[in-house]
């Protein structure tokens, strides 16, 4: 599908996240500069593991759907393809089906008819234990060897698409994409691969891209324009008050990514340690030497959740000073005694349960990582338990709470009482899930394990 | 001034952490010139050990980037504990930088960037 006469394509990014809103004025300017593709990612395992555990979205889907009409909009005028990755936060084929009823009912409301691809990525517990035996799963540090008792622990798996499969249905015909979970890079670099631009520059251009405006001086403004070339690139934010800098955009290869100079995609690794990045004016900038090199074995990363057990969560304000004096002593004691109360009153004993006493204002957040020291002004303590299940959480929480409210310090021969936020003491938190998969498949093709349907009806 | 040294924060133009994955910590040290890199990046002030010695985790598992074209130190290391997990209070690991920022810095380069300071 190369075009020989094609000399550039260019890329509008809206935003880092479907959902997060931008300035109607903002796609206005993107669509000014005359993109060739819209692509936006809808999703992220930034927010934790309840998204693809539970295949629920972190956006509700009014938000979704206010910045997609716009989108919808601009791509229907300019004639050109949205494609929208990880569809509802994780990507799974549930996310997929929510955004696509979200696109239908703009679509019908707006009278647009544009064709959509569906592209499907989440995966069997059947499949991957058959490509585990085959020798086909391979570990990413820091996670070992998969077991398969690990595979069939999990609520929802994905597979996270490159380029291959967007390019496919883009080919098949459609304008609108939306793929379930896909690299952040892949829904900015399919169209510049599909128009025979070079893989260096293109995948170095999407990971650019891939947070909106982060790489820009004011990442708050939401949109970045790429145009790639047979040469490089050039990147320039789309508000016209912000700028790219060299170190801006070089800087952005830092962001999320544990190696700054090494990406890896499905379909091979993107090396910017010859790149090269100029201020072309005060707000754009080019980049050359970006290198891309195709692997031999294309691998599809794994994403997976299961149920951690069920969660309830209790907080309770101290202001009492001789409590904020020592502030360590006193959750050691208390937390004796909460294991204590519950093997009495239910006859748990740890390992049967679990919980996590937290201090907000003394050391909560970075627990025995934090450097200071000294007494807060006040103590809000978190309790989180964790149980197989619901009711046996919140009955562990349940027969804490007295110890919450009313636990003494050492030099106290009465009881104080503590100042609980809220009444009830507990909120139930349902299933709390964990990621457990870090690893790759070696795949037959690049679009195997991912099924593109046509149209915008979900699929059962 | 006070007598208080200067930390890794006050010499750097922004000390940021985040995910890399939920699996891995990154953190970023945005050095504010050259100069300040230069003493950022010298191993006898940051290190794998040193970083170790932070965060508790294996020295083996520590991943340092030294770009001095950004004047930029990167840092990676596997998660404690793995995100959105019991223990986890960090779900995005963006407070993580924190240890690292309050480092102080070698004293002969706290003269150097005070001095700068009063320059700007």
């Amino acid at each position: 599908m190369t075009t020989p006469t094609t000399q550039s394509v260019k890329v509008f990014v809206p935003i880092g996240m479907l959902g997060g809103g931008f300035a109607e004025t903002m796609v206005e300017r993107g669509m000014e500069l005359g993109p060739d593709v819209i692509a936006v990612d809808g999703g992220s395992t930034d927010s934790g593991p309840h998204y693809l555990g539970s295949a629920t979205a972190k956006s509700p889907a009014a938000s979704i759907a206010r910045d997609l009409r716009l989108l919808l909009r601009a791509a229907a005028r300019a004639d050109v393809p949205l494609i929208v990755g990880s569809c509802g936060t994780s990507g799974t084929d549930t996310g997929v089906d929510w955004v696509a009823g979200i696109v239908t009912a703009i679509m019908a409301e707006e009278g647009l008819d544009l064709p959509v691809a569906r592209i499907y990525s989440e995966q069997r517990a059947d499949d991957v234990q058959g490509y585990l035996a085959a020798g086909l799963v391979h570990p990413l540090s820091p996670l070992g060897e998969l077991a398969p008792e690990t595979i069939d622990s999990c609520t929802h798996i994905v597979g996270l698409m490159g380029h291959e499969p967007i390019v496919e249905a883009l080919q098949a015909g459609a304008q609108v994409v939306l793929a379930g979970r896909a690299t952040d890079t892949s829904i900015a670099a399919a169209v510049p691969l599909l128009r025979g631009m070079p893989a260096g520059p293109t995948w170095h251009a999407s990971k650019i891209v891939e947070c909106g405006a982060q790489a820009t001086t004011n990442p708050r403004t939401g949109g970045i324009f790429a145009t790639i070339d047979h040469e490089g690139f050039t990147i320039e934010a789309v508000d016209p008050d912000t700028a790219c800098t060299p170190t801006s955009v070089a800087a952005h290869m830092l962001y999320e990514n544990a190696d700054p100079f090494l990406l890896t995609e499905p379909d091979g690794v993107l090396d910017v340690r010859n790149a090269t990045y100029r201020a072309l004016d005060e707000r754009r900038v080019r980049v050359e030497g970006s290198e891309f090199r195709h692997a031999a074995q294309h691998t599809v990363k794994l994403e997976g959740a299961r149920i951690a057990g069920y969660q309830t969560v209790s907080f309770v304000g101290v202001r009492e000073p001789l409590v904020l004096a020592d502030p360590e002593r006193w959750v050691e004691v208390l937390r004796k005694y909460l294991f204590m109360r519950v093997e009495q009153a239910l006859g748990l004993t740890e390992g049967q349960f679990d919980f996590d006493l937290r201090l907000y204002g003394h050391n909560a957040v970075l627990g025995k990582l934090d450097p200071a020291s000294g007494p807060p002004r006040e103590l809000g303590v978190m309790l989180v338990v964790s149980a197989p299940d619901q009711p046996t959480a919140t009955a562990i929480a349940q027969v804490m709470n007295p110890y919450l409210l009313h636990m003494p310090t050492q030099e106290m021969d009465y009881l104080p009482s503590f100042a609980f936020a809220a009444s009830p003491a507990e909120t139930e938190r349902g299933a709390s899930y964990e990621f457990v998969l870090n690893h790759v498949v070696d795949s037959p093709t690049p679009t195997a394990l991912f099924r593109t349907e046509i149209g915008a009806t979900a699929h059962v | 001034m006070s007598d208080q040294p200067l930390t890794l924060a006050d010499v750097c133009h922004e000390v940021r952490s985040k995910n890399a994955g939920p699996f891995w910590v990154t953190i970023d040290v945005f050095a504010k010139d050259h100069e300040t890199y230069q003493a950022v990046a010298d191993e006898s002030y940051l290190d794998e050990q040193r970083i170790a010695d932070l965060y508790d985790v294996d020295r083996e598992t520590v991943r340092m980037f030294r770009l001095p074209d950004l004047d930029v130190v990167k840092i990676s290391f596997p998660r404690r504990v793995s995100q959105g997990s019991l223990h986890d209070r960090d779900i995005h690991a963006g407070q993580h930088h924190v240890p690292l920022a309050v480092l102080p810095v070698p004293p002969r380069h706290t003269a150097g960037a005070v001095g700068r300071k009063v320059v700007r």
